[in-house]
């Protein structure tokens, strides 16, 4: 009896979660590989029999179409600038935090931490506001200085800067306390031995922390990386992907393609391209890192 | 030696200068929501703007609640809410299983959990949405909720807190004619208590802030949720922004409250999860 209950047992406790999983996450893939070879669309849905099968017809019109294209320039663009500014901020913000221990920079923790974990979609809302070209604050501070006025979200490629700058403010705070464990983990003596012989902060940073951080350095690009590949909410609520398809990202295409224009089949291919690019980026990143390892960075 | 130390202060010092603006500048967008929320919309239209509102008014709110369907909003969202915590249920059990029993396959199973990790949410929404629509399940609260129910990093966290747990405990209560039932829920899950704590924080963000499956599946505004809600707002009256703060207000002070009374375990919890 209690044999019997032994072997069944971790199959119920893995099964309720196992199956959602294979239900919401597995099996979905196969079925989007399947719908990027079809022509589904809200007909298809209402009777199979108008479903066929494309081949590789959805890849290829999606690979030449103007807007895809454009999705991909805009979504290469917040990943290069962005990527960096979030890394580098959040570490920098982190090095920072970890010269006290005060209750001053606990509290200036809790300042930074904030903007993640607040809503994407209330946060775009009030940043919409700030970016406002004539009631908003930031054009209203710009012209205390006699500068301005920016057209925020108004020029493409302004407005794809302003979406950045939004996305590293929220991204900072989750990062920044990754990194700050890491720094944590530092053994005190190695600052100690670097003093007495005369190194200064700056080359402690950049001679011990900096590089006994790689790790935590390659975590959070990685997560980073894929995440910002996936950027939707920003310029969904604020833009609308405009103006003139200025900031829509890849991810907004296969949103849009997907359920506004009911083009199933050909919004699966966009996001299978999307996938496989993040496995490339991915492997690469690895690659670079273990290569970095043997050279014993 | 004392030069050393006195430069070291001083260093300290400009760093908390750097740290203070920054921060600051950091905190205005959510200043600056906070004061629009209680000003009049023809205040917020004025050229020149003020940080503190001159006639304080809850009137926007009102407006939320009695002339729009915000209350509705706030119920299904506190209804997804508190589903999310039956996922969080089922997380647990299942880092239990992959913890704390041997099974053929494990490995491969709990590999396959994870690399769910990798997928991201753009292939599987259209694949989702059909499967939910074939079994009628659009435009409903369960099918809102089941996607995103469990999650590979949840399990991955309660798997490596149970790991810690020794086997001896467990032993012991098999021995005394303790079901396993009985085991996970008297003996591991209060033992647990940190990694649930921070999970549970988590889950209730994620909850309260959950956007894109109430968006796809929803297409009647009884099922909306906050977030949805306040982008429709956005949408239907772009041009009132005290409204449209006091919606952002009403949805991010009750987090950040929330967070400022937990962030010990939170902030902390990075270290019990081992994630470092």
């Amino acid at each position: 009896m209690m044999k019997k209950q032994g072997i069944l047992a971790p199959f119920l406790f893995i099964f309720p979660a196992l199956t959602l999983l294979l239900l919401f996450s597995i099996i979905p893939i196969i079925v989007a590989l399947i719908i990027s070879f079809t022509d589904l669309s809200l007909a298809g849905l209402a009777d199979w029999s108008r479903v066929h099968f494309i081949g590789w017809n959805n890849y290829k019109s999606v690979l030449t179409d103007t807007v895809f294209a454009k999705a991909i320039g805009n979504t290469l663009f917040y990943v290069i600038i962005g990527v960096p500014l979030v890394v580098a901020f959040s570490l920098a913000i982190a090095i920072m935090i970890n010269f006290g221990r005060s209750a001053f920079f606990k509290l200036i923790r809790l300042v930074f931490y904030t903007p993640s974990i607040t809503n994407t979609v209330a946060i775009a809302v009030v940043w919409s506001y700030l970016y406002n070209p004539s009631i908003g604050l930031f054009n209203f501070i710009l012209a205390k200085f006699h500068m301005g006025p920016v057209p925020w979200l108004q020029d493409p490629t302004m407005a794809k800067i302003s979406l950045i700058i939004l996305a590293v403010w929220k991204a900072i705070g989750i990062n920044m306390i990754i990194f700050l464990a890491a720094l944590q983990g530092i053994p005190k003596e190695y600052y100690e031995a670097a003093e007495i012989d005369g190194a200064n902060r700056w080359k402690q940073i950049t001679k011990i922390t900096i590089p006994l951080m790689s790790f935590s350095i390659f975590f959070v690009s990685v997560t980073t990386l894929i995440g910002w590949f996936q950027f939707f909410e920003e310029p969904l609520v604020m833009t609308k992907g405009g103006p003139l398809d200025g900031t829509t990202s890849v991810a907004l295409f296969i949103y849009r393609n997907g359920f506004q224009y009911s083009k199933f089949g050909y919004a699966a291919a966009g996001s299978f391209i999307l996938f496989i690019s993040i496995i490339i980026v991915t492997a690469i990143q690895f690659k670079i890192q273990n290569r970095h390892e043997k050279q014993g960075v | 030696m004392d030069s050393n130390k006195k430069s070291q202060k001083q260093a300290k010092i400009i760093v908390g200068v750097i740290l203070g603006v920054w921060g600051f500048i950091t905190f205005i967008p959510f200043l600056w929501m906070i004061a629009s929320s209680f000003k009049t919309n023809a205040e917020i239209s004025q050229i020149v703007p003020s940080l503190f509102p001159k006639h304080p008014t809850l009137d926007n709110f009102k407006e939320l609640f009695f002339k729009l369907n915000f209350s509705v909003y706030l119920k299904n969202t506190l209804v997804i809410t508190a589903f999310s915590f039956v996922g969080l249920f089922l997380n647990a059990m299942a880092g239990y299983g992959f913890a704390k029993y041997n099974f053929k396959g494990k490995e491969k199973i709990f590999l396959l959990v994870l690399a769910t990790m990798m997928i991201p949410g753009q292939v599987t929404m259209i694949p989702v949405y059909l499967l939910l629509n074939m079994v009628g399940l659009t435009n409903t609260l369960t099918g809102i909720v089941l996607p995103g129910l469990v999650g590979a990093f949840g399990i991955f966290l309660f798997r490596q807190f149970m790991s810690t747990i020794s086997n001896e405990i467990i032993e012991a209560a098999r021995l005394d004619g303790a079901s396993e039932w009985y085991i996970f829920t008297r003996i591991i899950l209060p033992i647990s208590r940190p990694v649930l704590a921070v999970q549970g924080i988590l889950t209730f963000i994620g909850g309260w802030n959950s956007f894109i499956w109430p968006l796809i599946i929803a297409n009647d505004e009884k099922f909306y949720t906050l977030s949805v809600g306040l982008q429709l707002l956005q949408g239907q009256h772009g041009t009132n922004y005290a409204l449209q703060m006091s919606g952002a207000t009403f949805m991010v002070v009750p987090i950040i409250i929330i967070f400022l009374c937990l962030q010990k375990y939170i902030l902390d919890g990075f270290n019990v999860s081992g994630l470092k």
